[in-house]
């Protein structure tokens, strides 16, 4: 099985998946004869010619509203932009159509398209190169987030994600494109939306954590008895493993590098308390990012939740 | 009824001076020798630091950086023509503009740096922040506009931006609002050809920008982006007729990214070097040269004079620039808000 970085799972994710079903299109900016800026999608344009590898005009919200054209035609889009933070234009598109053109057309017409952007900050690049507003989708009803945090589960993700009947809104770690590799078969594997992943087992706290936060709470939880969740799909989220898990460990951290204020971590620690506090042995502790505007280089590594503020929420609910 | 036609247009284009330097003198705008000098120098202080940035990028001293190499004589042909006053709103990639403007140079190497206090614009230069958001910050420029109108002052605003931006929803929206209420606005569009691996025959259908225009109701002019006088003739034309109350103008400058997009690209992948070599030979910087030449304003000696003081400058912004303490944690809540909330002050705490 060879091993692959993140950029090559879901390269390959894409290319076996167009290979598969001739009805996946792949557009956005620099997609095509460049391969994307991450390289992404390195090599599609080449394979399956401009017709499929569609790079567009600097347009956001026409990538994704003519995804949306497109999904509804009867192909399966899978759209680039090119950072989380140029996905605002976009919003209109994706909350005013791409999440209810099935409730509004009462189903005649359905948007399963895909939406891939970089997410999350750490990588030294210019203002808003490192975004991490997941919270923003998970609110909207109709839209799926999926975030990925290894090769491995970024294609089984993603080929998950392109045969979804919905929209899916697809988070890709930039940090961690390149920073770990593992072994990723050839050919068709799907993983489950909507279905967590228990990635270490462990009896007194529960640990969740997604994205680039995941590799880091892995390291931080070593030495603790801690059970660790990768919920890989963020909206709809698997409850009933988190809340498994919680019965059983009596204890729940929740680590996101989002600004705390009405991130995931609120939603996540309120269903908690809504539907397990009775096996709650001390309150639910959130590690998030600060209530800030990402800062740039300079500040960035001052903004992530760090292994010692991961471990000290550890300690703090440990003590109960 | 037969078919009659509703509108014909056309479009102009002006170039000063040709690539041998010599000069259309009925068009020559008013300069006097030492005002070409000291553009002479702008565009050397821009290079000169285009340079240095590329190699602290290298050296891993600063982060990504673009380029603006074979852009300066749009950036600081139209930068000389303000008035000084108006507001500007640029977009990522006019590093002369900020200099033509007195822009303190270390702060764009901070800022360029990965550290934000670098955007704090000198009290009294109403320049908006780099907007890395392509051409999202174009409508400000209409509501700036239309906001000196209601105070009832008569200025202008500059908007600068590229090829690439035009694409955007928020450029026909800031096009059409200048357009409706005749607002005083100079909408700059450096047309480099390229938005990333993008050329501008994929960006648009549009035989030239400049006639996009017309379409929202006012004039836009293609200038030749590599003649710096061209440049300043067309922004100057273009500021006087804002401020007079004639409406917005588009100036499109036809110029050539002549770098990768920025340090994290590799435009050999999507450009030939034959391209890139056919617009080197235009470059704006030696066309400048080989006119103020012809005109007794530049020798060898000359230039080796002022390039030695472009150096001297940018190593001093250099040295400015990486003896500023970095800044610490809590900065990071500062602007914010004007107030920041009790869990903010909690948060900044620890
Ligand atoms: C809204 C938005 N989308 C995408 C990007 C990523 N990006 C940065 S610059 C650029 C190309 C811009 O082209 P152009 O407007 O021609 O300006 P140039 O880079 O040529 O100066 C792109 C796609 C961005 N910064 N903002
Ligand atoms: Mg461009």
């Amino acid at each position: 099985m060879p091993q692959l970085n993140m950029v090559q799972a879901i390269n390959l994710a894409l290319r076996e998946e167009m290979a598969r079903d001739d009805r996946v299109v792949v557009l956005g900016e620099d997609v095509g004869r460049d391969g994307g800026v991450f390289r992404v999608t390195e090599g599609l344009f080449e394979e399956f010619g401009a017709a499929r590898v569609i790079d567009t005009p600097l347009s956001e919200s026409a990538i994704v509203g003519a995804a949306v054209g497109m999904a509804a035609y009867g192909l399966r889009p899978v759209a680039e932009i090119q950072f989380m933070g140029f996905i605002y234009a976009a919003m209109d598109q994706l909350f005013a159509h791409a999440a209810r053109i099935r409730s509004r057309s009462r189903g005649r017409f359905t948007a399963p398209l895909v939406v891939r952007t970089p997410y999350g900050a750490g990588i030294k690049a210019p203002e808003l190169h490192e975004e991490s507003t997941e919270a923003f989708f998970c609110h909207m009803p109709g839209i799926k987030v999926v975030v990925p945090s290894g090769p491995y589960s970024a294609k089984g993700l993603l080929l998950a994600a392109i045969r979804d009947p919905d929209p899916v809104l697809f988070l890709e770690p930039t940090r961690l494109y390149r920073m770990v590799k593992e072994e990723v078969p050839e050919g068709e594997y799907t993983l489950p939306l909507g279905k967590a992943r228990i990635v270490r087992a462990g009896g007194a706290v529960t640990v969740v954590a997604w994205g680039s936060m995941l590799q880091r709470t892995l390291k931080a939880v070593e030495g603790y008895d801690a059970e660790v969740i990768d919920p890989q799909t963020l909206s709809p989220f698997d409850w009933e493993t988190l809340l498994a898990s919680v019965k059983k460990t009596g204890r729940l951290v929740v680590v996101h590098e989002a600004p705390r204020t009405c991130g995931l971590g609120a939603e996540i620690a309120a269903t908690a308390a809504e539907e397990a506090i009775l096996h709650l042995r001390g309150p639910v502790l959130r590690v998030a990012g600060p209530d800030v505007p990402v800062p740039l280089a300079r500040l960035v590594d001052h903004y992530l939740p760090s292994p010692e503020r991961i471990r000290g929420a550890l300690d703090e609910v440990l003590r109960y | 009824m037969p078919e009659s036609t509703l509108a014909t247009f056309s479009v102009r284009r002006l170039e000063i001076i040709d690539p041998e330097g010599n000069a259309d003198e009925a068009l020559l705008p008013d300069l006097s020798g030492d005002e070409l000098r000291r553009l002479y120098y702008l565009l050397l202080l821009t290079r000169t630091f285009d340079g240095r940035a590329l190699a602290l990028q290298r050296e891993g001293r600063i982060g990504t950086y673009p380029s603006v190499l074979g852009q300066e004589a749009a950036q600081v042909g139209s930068a000389f023509a303000l008035a000084g006053g108006e507001w500007i709103f640029p977009s990522f990639r006019e590093m002369g503009l900020f200099f033509t403007l007195g822009y303190p140079i270390h702060q764009l190497f901070q800022y360029w740096g990965g550290d934000e206090r670098g955007l704090r614009a000198p009290d009294g230069l109403n320049i908006f922040p780099v907007c890395v958001s392509v051409g999202t910050h174009l409508p400000h420029a209409a509501g700036t506009a239309l906001a000196a109108r209601i105070r009832g002052e008569r200025t202008a605003v500059v908007a600068y931006f590229g090829d690439g931006a035009t694409s955007k929803g928020d450029f026909h929206e800031a096009f059409n609002l200048a357009g409706v209420f005749r607002l005083p606005v100079v909408f700059i569009c450096q047309n480099n050809q390229w938005a990333i691996s993008v050329p501008l025959s994929a960006q648009t259908a549009s035989r030239t920008l400049a006639q996009k225009a017309l379409a929202y109701g006012f004039d836009g002019i293609q200038v030749d982006g590599n003649d710096l006088l061209a440049v300043h003739r067309a922004t100057r034309e273009a500021l006087e007729k804002a401020r007079s109350g004639g409406g917005p103008t588009f100036i499109e400058c036809l110029t050539y990214r002549m770098s990768d997009h920025t340090t994290a690209d590799d435009a050999s992948r999507y450009r030939t070097p034959e391209e890139v070599a056919a617009w080197r030979e235009r470059d704006p910087l030696l066309r400048f040269e080989r006119f103020l030449a012809k005109r007794g304003l530049w020798n060898e000696d000359y230039a080796a004079e002022m390039k030695g003081k472009a150096q001297g400058e940018i190593d001093e912004a250099v040295r400015r620039f990486e003896a500023i303490p970095p800044p610490a944690p809590g900065e990071m809540y500062d602007f914010v808000s004007a107030e920041l909330s009790a869990r903010q002050r909690q948060q900044r705490e620890i």
